[in-house]
């Protein structure tokens, strides 16, 4: 096969794909990672906020 | 399929299956792989050939997304499925990446067995047009704020998107095309020796079982952005002292 006069066609089109996929997993799964991260942080920063109200209440 | 509507019952039920959908994408690949460099070379196109074992089913994906996405709009505009439009926005930049791959190794393939890299020929230019009304479609869901009037806009454009899909598959048969006529789902059965026939199922089954992968994880990362707009909104109407930059984030 590498001696095809298209070897570089051939290579040149698989690369195009794996990028291409590589470029379409990292794009989901970096989302996730992101979005999952910014929930717990605004969840937690959400239930301190009520905690501090309930304390505030009681004094 | 009304249990699924629960977007906490979809997210359990991704946790299950992702792992699986996963396994199984990457055996199909390197399969597929294996069956693709081990088939003989075509009598007219030589090792060229292994080309089609992307561009074929990249092609294929292409429009088999887009009518998961019509589909989705149906779904949105008809029956309203609370899973809908999650399902059509989370496919859009999938069929993008597939017919971009089919677009790409295509124009590889035409510059040795044609001679030319691109043609408007009536089988490329539909193509180019669906990869056009795919990048539409992205542009609309970013450009409109309220999610669900961008979702019916968007569900409205994908059914009239919809027109491009039996001309993609006839263009070769009601104009004069560079580009062949279908060869596997054709009466009479595929022209393609099984030899180079096989390679082809298994590498379209592994680019269906990636979509599916890759689908699931989208409609769950559309769940989470759900989720944080619904927190973001009551963290404000309860007044508290979120930082800003925090609440900002997530859109």
């Amino acid at each position: 096969m590498m001696a095809d006069p298209h070897i570089g066609f051939i290579v040149a089109a698989y690369a195009v794909a794996a990028a291409t996929i590589g470029a379409m997993i990292a794009y989901v799964a970096l989302d996730y990672r992101r979005l999952s991260a910014h929930l717990d942080e605004l969840t937690q920063a959400l239930e301190a906020a009520r905690r501090g109200a309930k304390d505030e209440g009681r004094r | 399929m009304a249990n699924f509507a629960n977007p906490t019952v979809f997210v359990d039920l991704t946790r299950r299956l992702l792992p699986w959908l996963a396994a199984a994408t990457a055996a199909l690949f390197v399969v597929g792989l294996w069956l693709s460099f081990a088939a003989p070379p075509d009598y007219q196109q030589g090792e060229t050939v292994k080309i089609m074992y992307l561009h074929v089913p990249a092609a294929w994906m292409a429009t088999f997304v887009y009518g998961v996405m019509a589909a989705a709009a149906l779904g949105t505009l008809v029956w309203r499925h609370p899973l809908a439009d999650a399902a059509q926005k989370a496919a859009a930049p999938l069929g993008a990446g597939f017919t971009f791959i089919c677009l790409a190794t295509g124009s590889l393939w035409g510059k040795p067995m044609w001679g030319t890299y691109w043609v408007w020929d009536a089988r490329l230019t539909s193509v180019l047009a669906l990869f056009i009304v795919y990048l539409g479609l992205i542009a609309l869901w970013r450009a409109i704020d309220d999610p669900g009037r961008a979702a019916r806009a968007a569900a409205i454009l994908t059914l009239v998107g919809c027109v491009d899909l039996p001309i993609i598959k006839f263009s070769v048969d009601w104009w004069n095309t560079l580009h062949q006529p279908a060869s596997v789902f054709r009466l009479g059965g595929p022209t393609i020796a099984p030899s180079l026939l096989w390679p082809l199922i298994v590498m379209s089954l592994a680019f269906t079982c990636l979509f599916l992968t890759l689908h699931v994880m989208a409609i769950r990362n559309e769940i989470l952005r759900r989720r944080i707009a619904r927190v973001t909104m009551l963290a404000a109407a309860e007044g508290d002292g979120l930082a800003p930059g925090l609440v900002a984030g997530g859109a």
